[in-house]
């Protein structure tokens, strides 16, 4: 069983290899779900400090800059011969002479010259303390950048999808941290007992699973008030999500229990006067953990796809909380796409994250499979 | 058989009482109820309604009893005469609002099950056969596409694309001349000539799942010894796969069912409001938010009660192709 995923390391270190170890050497192998790994941390970081990798602040409204397009960085400078020198041009706002419609024309006699590590607006680093020293700045503060466009109140749409990835990223967490604690509970007491719980329990998970998710979420969630704190309704959010996210984790927990619990070891640890506690958070758990993480990590994206849609219907987060779903509640109707496509920038953020989430989970799982070839 | 069958629904009768009170209950939640924001929405057209008034208004809706009274009474009307309340915000029966809704989400439910199951079938299959081939590894990068993709947002880009590049209008179900006309084959031509971009967002979504479930089954019976031995016995490869793996791996398929009528039914919800479809989500979101809580509470409960059908079928089909199930 050892040495069957692993082929390119040594029969003797392998024997001896802790399953952590195993797992990782398995999942090294799987490449797209190494880059999707890489891919994952990055965007946890960003959700990390978000106002480091802002450019703008997030919350800054310019009535001159409504639907301001999309800027292009220009790597090299060839001014002077060529030479790196990231710069931007500034931009001249005009009047279609027939429409009468703002258009933002490329002016290249104003060149920015971009600092890394410049100076922008204050931002708080996990409420610990403020900085302004941001990764990208530009040099002229009369001169905004808008890498990803305005909307249309003039708000830069990359900072706020940066932003927005702290709530996003981290409600797919909690709300799977939250379905977790319910579903080990829930689970673990149905598979270590059997019997009538397990019944009761089964049918429970079984009605739970059936019941159309999202139908549910928008009764929930309508029974919010609206003006609540935006702290208090980022939780009520995610123990809504969870409310309906624990019944897989615990039917998935129920049938390691179950096959676990006529193992040998677990026999063993009984006969010795074990406690029960202490047969399942010391015996049965750790022999199952890995599952378990590989389960939660392909449960990340479900959760980050719900918040999504609920805040886009306008019922989970509301603004001003920026979050992807929220963000995408600018590009909701046709007119508003159609002038500024970039309102679907927030989107794309989203379709990465839950893609590398989905491919390092999937990974996860295959490297926790000790069966796996 | 007949004994499962018979088991079966008797199991269906707690579900749906859970099922109705369930709903009745979240409906509940809101805190005030419709003469609160009904007396919010004059106040604010400078309308102000005097206690009296409230209270006959809460009396004349029942709205002054205990939640389980509320709750009997509710259910007693639907089981018995199949009145479900009336609406306050529309001043109608629910009953004569809910049908054709709720009907036109059937029909694009299970639409999208068909187009679905007939999509990932096929290249489920293929997939499995022609392990690692290009055509493989293209089906495998669409299902993570699918995967991570949400629905409205799918829906939003296809929305602007038939906008800005084909300048036709994508919204709806039927073409203005028909919305209030009555049922005709040119309104059924009508109907199947929009419902087609709702399916497709639906399909692609819930196809992606199936296809890593369908290939994932094949891959496990492909290597048996059974299937060397009928290719052996000369039998062709197409029969050969239709009339062995094909059988067995369709098991989980099926069951598939379950979870993938309310997966439906729940995208269904909010590809239908961002596509303004006239099927019951939209009007489910709107009396959710003006707290019309029959009218809410119906649709509620017939969406839940819809995907239990759903789990109860896939139960009877699966017992109808395994008979390990039929017979345990």
């Amino acid at each position: 069983m050892v040495d069957v995923s692993i082929t390119n390391i040594r029969p003797d270190r392998a024997a001896v290899a802790s399953q952590w170890q195993l797992i990782w050497w398995a999942f090294k192998r799987h490449r797209l779900a190494m880059a999707a790994l890489v891919v994952t941390l990055a965007m946890y970081i960003v959700a990390l400090v978000p106002g480091f990798f802002a450019i703008n602040d997030p919350i800054m409204q310019n009535a001159r800059s409504t639907f301001h397009p999309p800027q292009r960085i220009h790597l090299f400078d060839t001014t002077n011969g060529f030479q790196f020198g990231p710069h931007y041009y500034g931009m001249k706002l005009t009047r279609d002479p027939n429409t009468l419609a703002a258009v933002f024309v490329e002016d290249t006699g104003v060149k920015v010259p971009i600092a890394f590590f410049g100076r922008g607006y204050t931002y708080s680093v996990l409420g610990l303390f403020n900085t302004d020293i941001h990764l990208i700045a530009t040099t002229d503060k009369t001169k905004p950048l808008y890498l990803f466009g305005a909307d249309r109140l003039g708000r830069d749409v990359y900072s706020r999808t940066v932003q927005g990835a702290q709530i996003s990223l981290s409600i797919g967490l909690v709300g799977v941290f939250l379905s977790l604690l319910l579903g080990i509970v829930l689970g673990g007491i149905s598979g270590y007992y059997g019997g009538r719980i397990d019944f009761v329990m089964q049918r429970v998970i079984d009605f739970v699973l059936s019941l159309p998710t999202i139908p549910i979420w928008l009764a929930l969630a309508a029974a919010l008030p609206q003006g609540w704190p935006a702290t208090l309704q980022y939780m009520m959010i995610t123990i809504i999500l969870s409310l309906t996210g624990w019944a897989q984790l615990a039917r998935v927990v129920r049938g390691r229990f179950l096959s676990l619990r006529t193992e040998e070891f677990v026999a063993a640890a009984r006969l010795d006067g074990v406690s029960e506690g202490r047969i399942i958070f010391r015996h049965m758990l750790p022999s199952f953990s890995s599952h378990i993480i590989a389960s939660m990590t392909l449960a990340v994206p479900a959760m980050i796809l719900a918040e999504t849609s609920l805040s886009f219907l306008g019922l989970g987060l509301q603004p001003p909380t920026i979050s992807w779903g929220v963000l995408l509640r600018e590009a909701q109707n046709i007119r508003s796409i159609a002038t500024a496509p970039w309102l679907f920038m927030p989107g794309l953020a989203v379709v990465v994250a839950v893609m590398a989430l989905n491919l390092f989970g999937d990974g996860l799982r295959d490297a926790a499979d000790p069966y796996n070839k | 058989m007949l004994k499962f069958v018979v088991k079966r629904l008797f199991w269906m009768i707690p579900s749906l009482f859970a099922v109705s009170f369930l709903a009745f209950v979240l409906i509940q939640l809101p805190p005030g109820d419709f003469v609160t924001t009904y007396i919010a929405t004059l106040a604010s057209s400078n309308e102000v309604i005097d206690q009296n008034t409230a209270a006959s208004l809460r009396e004349r809706f029942g709205l002054d009893q205990p939640m389980l009274i509320q709750y009997f009474k509710w259910i007693w009307g639907i089981l018995t005469r199949g009145d479900f309340g009336i609406s306050f915000e529309w001043q109608q029966p629910v009953s004569g609002l809910i049908w054709e809704r709720m009907a036109l989400t059937l029909i694009l439910a299970l639409v999208s099950l068909i187009a679905t199951w007939a999509l990932a079938l096929p290249i489920g299959v293929y997939s499995a056969v022609k392990k690692y081939s290009i055509g493989d590894y293209t089906f495998t990068a669409f299902t993570f596409f699918g995967l991570s993709i949400p629905s409205f947002l799918l829906a939003l880009v296809l929305m602007y694309v038939a906008a800005v590049e084909f300048g036709a209008d994508v919204g709806g179900l039927f073409s203005p001349e028909y919305e209030t006309a009555s049922w005709s084959l040119a309104k059924m031509y009508d109907l199947l000539t929009h419902l087609w971009l709702p399916v497709a967002i639906l399909a692609i979504s819930s196809t992606a799942s199936l296809i890593r479930v369908m290939r994932a089954n094949m891959l496990d019976e492909l290597p048996k010894p059974y299937v060397t031995t009928a290719r052996a016995k000369g039998l062709s490869e197409f029969r050969l796969l239709i009339k062995y793996p094909l059988r067995i791996a369709l098991n989980p398929f099926i069951s598939t069912i379950a979870w993938l009528l309310p997966n439906l039914i729940s995208g269904s919800v909010v590809v239908a409001i961002v596509l303004n479809l006239p099927t019951a989500a939209p009007l489910l979101l709107q009396s959710l938010m003006a707290q019309d809580m029959y009218l809410a509470g119906a649709f509620v409960l017939l969406i839940c009660a819809l995907t239990l059908i759903g789990s109860l079928i896939s139960d009877i089909l699966l017992a109808l192709v395994d008979p390990r199930i039929r017979l345990e």
